[in-house]
């Protein structure tokens, strides 16, 4: 009762003094909202990046990207080789208090490989885990896999106790209709506590005191509000009703430039975004696929201006790509990003000598809600493609209607943007779009190709433990991608954020996550 | 009496079902949930059984009666992207727009009744003839586009109101309203005038017409022979006369505006049901898409046949269906 | 953008007789005597005009994706700085020449706008002919059909028929589509109005003698609908028919802005609206300015003419 009188004291004192000094409330407009206070409720990179500032992992990204304890302090891989032990942080808490054990790690790794969960596919080699004693783990694999460091980055980790008080140690069902706990409320390690959420219109966020690590931020409150109007969150960031975005509008970055207040932060993306081809026997038109020949896949890509899209689509802000990864991923090399030039006389030459005929109708596939201008680079690329005497029929709408015709290979060529997360590493691409269409592998094999040879090498790089042999396996891998011209890279998108005068730090982060435990705001806001 | 308020009712019972059909082939229809829901990384093999899980595979009328057992009872299931409740979201979200719509709605009877006055009794003066034009070029703009050059005007340029979202709101139990904090009635004043432009000239021109019917009339002839004063005529025993039609005017036109505020919400970004049902479109967001669909129905249904019992009562004359023909 | 507003209960539905060439000379004299009017017809007949030619008189084929040049986007309106020949009010951000743009969009608009007023006047018609004269369970039906669409807000029929069917049809067939099937979803809902009226008045007409007495001479059922019912309810029905058209564009416009009208690569004037409303902080004024000034004439100057007849045919306001 009197520990109750005193928190319910210091909370006031709290409020007040809060409202007396300024605080430093960072105002997101994101061009989206998350889809739940579930991490694992959602299989979408973006609820579960919001969630990192709530929930954490084993392991997480340093500020350079590079794998870094997190929850975890140390790991070895036992003599077995595939089960590996994990040591854990002592002395950190949940945002309720309990402490973190080894039990929180097993629960939750039950709970997001549970057969129900949408997220089991971000951790396909697992296993089993047991408790070796407190702050101790086991996990046990499939089989040798080098890139389990990786998955973990994106697993959060929730408190055992919590989750059973409140009968969410299984992951939320839509099947049985039932609602989860978890989606409402949140309990994690992270350095903001979930404050109260209001879906698709605002969700805040309070610094968490008793972070285990030592906070770079300075935030007191992060209010999370989705604009999705472009224009709109233009608008807002202008007139100072949000004060950070991490998605601006490439078309209008001059005048945010331009205006006295606001900061605009750009860099490229690490997704690649690419232009896939059907294999199937014949289009969705009946009449018979030509583009099972390289020559014909070969003149489409010589048909695009890759330039020209770089200066006017993306306003010079995009990075042409040769390569089906950006440089940074491992498996990149130099050789693999020359391209092909720009040659519609060529084109039509390969185009007479595969017997393609004149005016052939094919459906070109795109998303309205997709990639960075993706309407307008399409729409660019069918105008270029008619010239060289080919008819695409231009078909753009919400993924949500593209996307069953794209996996169920009712649409002939389409786009698509991979930036290798969350592995960070070109082992995703090649398992995830190159193999054939096995099991888990080959899932957004969409063309339905099939090259044995490229599947042997992606299989053995993934059970290659010694780095530099299992890149090598992938660069190699991806050049055969490359000269077979599976798919045509055309570059790697822009990434624009911005911020009104009031942050003073705000990191940029080439996988397009904002991680707002590095953000500071300036002093007099 | 009991007998015509039984068949409205059972009238109403019918196009709900009829709806809830309509409602239900045509979501039956649309994109696939499964898609939306599963993983990047899902395998086929994920896909079927959440297919079977969701019940996508039975019969039409297994699932036809499911959909209907369950709205009745208020549950339209469980959002495939919010994973909440759709009720429990249509609840939260219903008082942003039902707000903005009153707003929208006051607006319009303020504007438009005196407006309509004016134009009705001083017919061809200047200023009822700016009105008028005013009315048709009223109708004739598209709410988005004002809505978009209201932003610019007032948002972007002059920087006095916000351009988006509703301000700080208030929780009364599970009501929360934008119209306490000086910030959600600043929110509220670019949106409700962007959703008000149509139907204040509505507004106006039934008021103009009833008035011009009224002042025709002969008590009113009498009551000027009698020598009350024209002003005290037309604005007290004329304009009396014109309210009930205005006021029926009202009350059906809520059910438009509440469907018409997806538009605005939309361009204001205004946290309402519009734009919970614009965004389930995208995510194909069935039960979401199912449940805005009914209960905007159901508004209108409710609000059509109090109406016409609230006639029927006040005029027995009307009791006969034949008689109402000009709906 | 609603179908019920109260102009059809305003204007008497009874009218004393049938159109002739005296009420239209009268209807002559109201128009020369209205000057907004005639500028509303000059305007409308104007746009209609350049719409129809717009494939002769527009510098480029806005539709043909090969004619599109990337090089030259984004370029302004002549008389700003950066303006180039033939681009008069300038390009979009795919090259697009928008005053050839806003023609064709316009010709879609116009098409789209006649076209589901003319479909729905038909059905309407028809429907509320053969519901009055007949009575019973026709009747019965045909006007339950028309409650479960009135008890619909109008623009949710809409959007859910043109999502549906672009979710469902095939791309080959959308394109080719888009329009009918935008006609379609908005006529659909505005059948009603004019079954209704028409509905009224053939009930009541029904019941007459001289109906009874033609009846009995065995003339056709429908030679009575047409000649005798028809007639007498044309009146209300042309006024709402033209106020109507002016909602049927904003229809349109409005579900091509929302996204699920005419596709992008061809553009109404909507559409245009759409894509240009994401450039209005780029400094890319002209690709949203210049469809919503031709939109809002277009509608501006149907309703004119709209609210003119409404007046000219209403003997109770002479």
């Amino acid at each position: 009762m009197k520990l109750r009188h005193l928190m319910l004291a210091t909370a006031a004192v709290a409020a007040l003094s809060g409202t007396a000094q300024a605080e430093n409330v960072l105002k997101w407009g994101a061009n989206r909202d998350i889809g739940s206070l579930d991490p694992y409720s959602f299989g979408d990179s973006f609820t579960i990046n919001v969630l990192n500032h709530v929930y954490e992992g084993l392991v997480r990204y340093s500020k350079d990207l590079k794998i870094e304890p997190a929850l975890a302090e140390s790991w070895e891989i036992l003599d077995d080789q595939i089960t590996w032990r994990f040591k854990l942080r002592e002395g950190v808490t949940f945002h309720n208090g309990n402490p973190f054990t080894a039990e929180d790690v097993v629960a939750s790794l039950t709970r997001v490989s549970h057969e129900t969960s949408p997220l089991k596919g971000n951790l396909p080699a697992y296993v089993s885990s047991k408790v070796v004693d407190d702050h101790s783990v086991d996990i046990t694999l499939n089989g040798t896999y080098p890139l389990l460091l990786n998955d973990l980055t994106n697993i959060h980790i929730f408190d055992e106790e919590w989750l059973t008080e409140n009968d969410a140690l299984m992951p939320t069902d839509v099947g049985a209709g039932t609602e989860g706990y978890a989606t409402y409320n949140a309990n994690g390690t992270g350095p903001f506590i979930v404050d109260s959420r209001q879906p698709d219109a605002k969700t805040v966020f309070v610094a968490n005191a008793d972070w285990w690590d030592e906070p770079q931020h300075n935030l007191d409150k992060i209010e999370l509000t989705p604009v999705n109007s472009a224009a709109t969150r233009v608008a807002a960031l202008l007139s100072g009703e949000i004060s950070f975005t991490n998605d601006a509008p490439v078309q209008d970055l001059p005048r945010l430039a331009a205006a006295p207040n606001v900061e605009v932060l750009e860099g490229v993306d690490l997704r690649t975004v690419m232009i896939g081809f059907p294999f199937r026997d014949a289009l969705t038109t009946g009449a018979p696929n030509p583009f099972k020949e390289k020559a014909v896949r070969e003149a489409l890509y010589k048909a695009i201006d890759l330039d020209l899209i770089h200066q006017k689509v993306m306003r010079g802000k995009s990075r042409t790509a040769g390569a089906t990864v950006a440089p940074p991923i491992p498996g990149y090399v130099e050789a693999l990003d020359n391209l092909p030039g720009y040659d519609p006389e060529a084109s039509k030459a390969l185009l007479a000598e595969a017997g393609v005929p004149e005016g052939l109708e094919f459906e070109f596939n795109c998303l309205s809600d997709g990639l960075v201008n993706e309407e307008q680079f399409c729409q660019a690329i069918a105008s270029m493609w008619s010239r060289i005497g080919l008819a695409p029929k231009l078909d753009v709408a919400p993924r949500a209607v593209q996307s069953p015709k794209r996996t169920n290979g009712k649409t002939d060529v389409y786009t698509l943007g991979w930036a290798t997360l969350p592995l960070l590493d070109s082992y995703s691409p090649l398992l995830q779009i190159f193999h054939s269409k096995t099991g888990n592998a080959g899932v957004f094999n969409w063309g339905g190709w099939s090259y044995p040879e490229l599947d042997a090498l992606i299989d053995a790089a993934g059970q290659e433990l010694d780095l530099e042999a299992r890149l090598a396996l992938q660069t190699e891998a991806l050049q055969m991608v490359k000269d077979e011209m599976i798919m045509i890279p055309l570059h790697q998108q822009p990434m624009a954020w911005a911020v009104t005068g009031e942050v003073a730090e705000m990191p940029l982060f080439a996988d397009a996550k904002p991680r707002l435990w590095f953000a500071r705001m300036g002093a007099g806001s | 009496m009991i007998a015509f308020l039984l068949k409205r009712t059972a009238n109403a019972v019918f196009v709900m079902l009829a709806v809830a059909l309509l409602a239900f082939v045509i979501f039956r229809f649309f994109g696939d949930p499964v898609e939306m829901m599963v993983n990047e990384q899902a395998s086929l093999q994920d896909r079927v059984e959440l297919r079977e899980r969701l019940g996508l595979n039975d019969g039409f009328v297994t699932q036809y009666t499911r959909f209907v057992t369950n709205a009745v009872q208020g549950d339209f299931g469980i959002s495939y992207r919010n994973q909440q409740d759709v009720m429990v979201l249509i609840k939260e979200r219903f008082p942003a727009t039902f707000e903005l719509v009153l707003v929208a709605t006051v607006i319009s009877l303020v504007v438009g009744v005196p407006a309509g006055v004016i134009t009705a009794v001083y017919r061809d003066s200047r200023l009822a003839n700016m009105l008028q034009l005013g009315s048709i070029v009223g109708v004739s703009l598209p709410s988005f586009v004002v809505g978009i050059l209201l932003i610019l005007a007032f948002s972007v340029s002059l920087g006095w109101l916000p351009a988006f979202g509703r301000g700080e709101t208030v929780d009364i139990g599970w009501w929360s309203t934008g119209l306490l904090t000086p910030s959600g009635r600043a929110a509220l004043v670019l949106p409700a005038i962007s959703l008000s432009t149509f139907q204040v000239t509505l507004v106006m021109r039934l008021v103009r017409a009833e008035m011009l019917e009224t002042l025709r009339a002969d008590y009113i002839k009498f009551a000027r022979a009698r020598g009350v004063p024209t002003a005290r005529v037309q604005w007290r025993h004329a304009l009396r006369n014109c309210l009930m039609p205005v006021i029926t005017l009202t009350g059906m036109q809520i059910g438009n505006l509440i469907a018409f505020a997806l538009v605005t919400e939309t361009v204001f970004q205004w946290p309402g049901m519009g734009m919970l049902f614009i965004q389930a479109v995208t995510f194909v967001d069935l039960p979401v898409m199912a449940a805005y669909l009914l209960i905007v129905s159901f508004i209108f249904v409710a609000l059509n046949t109090l109406v016409d019992i609230t006639y029927a009562w006040v005029d027995p004359r009307l009791r006969d269906d034949s008689a109402r023909g000009n709906g | 953008m609603d179908n019920s507003i109260p102009l059809t209960t305003s204007a008497a539905p009874k009218r004393p007789s049938r159109l002739t060439q005296l009420r239209d000379s009268d209807l002559w004299y109201s128009f020369r005597a209205h000057p907004s009017a005639i500028f509303a017809a000059v305007l409308l007949a104007l746009v209609a005009v350049t719409a129809f030619l717009a494939p002769l008189i527009t510098p480029q084929n806005p539709y043909d994706l090969a004619a599109l040049e990337l090089w030259n986007s984004e370029i302004p309106p002549i008389w700003e700085a950066g303006g180039q020949w033939p681009y008069l009010l300038g390009t979009d951000t795919q090259g697009r020449d928008i005053l050839s743009a806003v023609l064709y969009g316009s010709r879609i608009s116009l098409i789209i706008g006649f076209a589901s007023v003319l479909l729905a006047l038909a059905v309407g018609l028809a429907l509320g002919l053969v519901a009055g004269y007949f009575g019973g369970w026709i009747d019965n039906v045909i006007m339950r059909v028309g409650d479960v669409l009135l008890s619909m807000p109008f623009i949710l029929i809409a959007i859910l028929i043109t999502a549906i069917a672009s979710a469902s049809l095939p791309t080959g067939l959308k394109d080719v589509l888009a329009a009918p099937i935008l006609i379609f979803a908005i006529a659909v809902p505005s059948w009603v109005q004019y079954a209704r009226t028409v509905r009224a008045s053939a009930m009541v007409e029904a019941k007459k003698e001289y109906v009874q007495a033609a009846k009995l001479i065995r003339v056709k059922s429908w030679r009575i609908m047409l000649h005798h019912i028809l007639p007498n309810c044309l009146t209300p029905i042309l006024v709402a028919a033209t106020l109507n058209f002016g909602l049927a564009i904003l229809s349109e416009a409005t579900l091509s802005f929302l996204g699920v009208g005419m596709p992008p690569d061809q553009p109404s004037l909507g559409t245009l609206i759409r894509i240009g409303n994401q450039y209005l902080f780029s400094g890319l004024w002209w690709i949203v300015v210049f469809p919503s000034i031709q939109l809002c004439l277009i509608v501006l100057s149907v309703n004119m003419i709209g609210d003119w007849l409404r007046d000219a045919l209403n003997p109770k306001l002479r």
